[in-house]
């Protein structure tokens, strides 16, 4: 337990001095900020636009970006230092290799989770002072705390990568093939399917296929609470279906748990 | 007789088809220095992984204080075990003391007591003066110091070194090889791995040879030179003009023993080598001598030179 969180503690460390800390902070918060306030610009006012337009729309834009920060954060977290000489090092040490790769996720995913805390936090507060409605904790309680584990879902996600290849690069391309699959192919496949296959597929198996993709799986989270007339196209069809929020939630947690024992699973097998 | 700190008994490890240790066996006593020679490939980092028990052997047996090293119940023994791997590059972005202070902490020192132990290894290995540097401005020598200083830490009772003095001036070769004579008389074993290097020899108990996998000789020094049964180089010099040549040419016992190429030097094996020092210092003109016994380069290229042979012969017998 020790030996794990003083890996967790140097990866976090790792983190602040690298400015990743400070950038993803950043990003989110300039993001959540602008949607906030310019969300409603599109119908003619700059102003707090409403609630659910609100979260709506940052959900959108988060399922994009959260995967990518996640996935260029941790990327090389294996591969780069099987490249250095330090793993092989590390696990000469009295060091399991799950206490090492539970270590990291620690660390790296404290990272990520402070950061949305932070980020989309400060956004929540500001909402909360313009408009002073107690909806809007609770509904930012759920997207942050769903955003949250969408990073660490990604960030498990990313160490399957980086233990499975032998080159930093190599990890880089996964990295973003992984991206490119999960955040934009997976939809718009699901689409195809939808409109092109003639009764190819049913409501609930469309719903389960979307059980496949942890972004869809926070989209699903974030928009189930909202009044249905701000969500159209396939994901309105699924949230008719109705699954319930826990159920959501437990796949997303699931999305997390899955590729993190694949990953150790993985690397207990890794040839040195 | 107490019982060998490392021991393998026809320890082999194979990749797919390719075998990369043949049935290796060998012990390390408490407070024995082992040099552990071959060229590249030879195998002697994967023997350096199954000590460490990384990777676990294909076959045979492979005990490190008295437990198999892959094992659960030896995980309390590594933190008595130091490696110093070959090539290793420290987290750049560190300073030195921070990497230490971490691989300290590792090896399962508290947070108060780890960074004491840094400082005190750091000055050991003498770089100090840039602990709080970061390691991506540090010289090769220096990044080479650092990891000694980590294969140190909370004095192990095995060490294994890969290559260690590469990149290492020749005052910290020296430094180096006083901490490996200071370590072995406090009861640590240790296992240099390197290419034959001079001035390893007055450091190492042993030798052991490694060629393609193959345990090739192990031994003292003395043992292996007997072995190879190698000629002791012995020279006559004169001052004087005309020199000793003519004499020892004229003497049919000396003569025997010139070499074509070098007129001056005589080749002599061990044996004789007392009865042609009494002849040659008898005679006159004689004004000194060198006598020079085969030392490990040589010794390691005979035993190299003397594998390849073998398996020549055999890819021959194969074809016939």
């Amino acid at each position: 337990m020790k030996q794990m969180l003083t890996v967790a503690n140097k990866e976090f460390h790792d983190g602040l001095r690298n400015r990743w800390l400070v950038s993803i902070t950043l990003i989110f918060a300039l993001l959540s900020v602008g949607l906030t306030y310019f969300g409603a610009a599109a119908s003619g006012a700059v102003g707090v636009a409403s609630l659910s337009t609100t979260v709506a729309s940052l959900a959108s834009l988060a399922v994009f970006i959260i995967p990518l920060i996640a996935l260029l954060l941790s990327y090389d977290s294996f591969v780069g230092e099987q490249e250095s000489g330090t793993l092989l090092l590390l696990l000469t040490y009295p060091l399991s290799k799950s206490q090492l790769l539970l270590g990291k996720f620690i660390g790296q995913g404290g990272i990520i989770a402070l950061a949305t805390i932070l980020g989309f936090g400060a956004s929540a507060i500001l909402l909360y002072v313009q408009l002073g409605d107690e909806n809007i904790l609770s509904a930012f309680g759920l997207f942050i705390f769903s955003a949250i584990l969408l990073g660490l879902s990604f960030t498990a996600i990313s160490y399957l990568i980086s233990l499975s290849v032998s080159e930093k690069s190599k990890a880089a391309g996964f990295a973003l093939i992984t991206w490119f699959l999960f955040a934009l192919a997976f939809d718009l496949a699901l689409l195809a399917l939808l409109v092109g296959v003639e009764e190819g597929i049913t409501q609930q198996g469309l719903t389960q296929l979307m059980m496949l993709n942890p972004a869809d799986v926070f989209r699903l989270v974030n928009l189930t609470g909202l009044d249905n007339s701000e969500v159209n196209g396939a994901l309105a069809v699924v949230i008719n279906a109705g699954l319930s929020q826990t159920q959501l939630i437990s796949a997303l947690v699931a999305w997390v748990v899955l590729p993190l024992t694949l990953a150790i699973f993985i690397f207990k097998r890794k040839k040195l | 007789m107490n019982t060998p700190l490392v021991s393998l008994v026809e320890a082999g490890k194979t990749y797919g088809q390719l075998e990369v240790l043949n049935s290796i066996t060998m012990s390390l006593n408490e407070g024995e220095v082992l040099g552990l020679f071959g060229h590249n490939g030879a195998g002697k980092t994967t023997m350096m992984k199954l000590i460490l028990g990384v990777i676990s052997p294909s076959k045979g047996k492979v005990e490190v204080m008295g437990m198999a090293p892959d094992s659960k119940e030896a995980w309390h023994c590594r933190s008595k075990i130091g490696y110093l791997p070959e090539n290793v590059s420290f987290y750049e972005q560190l300073t030195g003391l921070e990497v230490l202070t971490y691989f300290t902490k590792l090896k399962g020192f508290s947070n108060s007591k780890a960074k004491k132990q840094a400082i005190g290894l750091l000055e050991q290995v003498g770089i100090t003066y840039a602990m709080k540097r970061q390691v991506k401005t540090y010289s090769k020598g220096m990044r080479q110091r650092l990891g000694l200083a980590q294969a140190f830490i909370g004095e192990p009772k095995l060490l294994l070194l890969d290559e260690p003095t590469v990149g290492l001036d020749p005052i910290a070769t020296r430094d180096f090889y006083k901490t490996v004579d200071q370590l072995k008389s406090n009861g640590s074993s240790i296992i240099l791995c390197s290419h034959v290097l001079p001035g390893v020899e007055q450091h190492i108990d042993r030798a052991m040879i490694l060629s393609t996998g193959q345990l090739l000789a192990m031994g003292t020094l003395g043992e292996l030179r007997q072995q190879a049964a190698l000629p002791v180089v012995i020279k006559p010099i004169s001052f004087k003009k005309g020199g000793l040549h003519g004499a020892v040419a004229q003497d049919s016992k000396l003569n025997t023993f010139l070499t074509e190429t070098c007129q001056h030097t005589l080749m002599v094996p061990e044996q004789e080598k007392l009865a042609v020092l009494k002849q040659l210092l008898s005679l006159e003109g004689l004004d000194d001598i060198h006598v020079e016994s085969a030392n490990l380069e040589q010794v390691y290229q005979h035993f190299l030179e003397k594998h390849e042979l073998d398996l020549q012969k055999q890819s021959q017998g194969g074809q016939d």
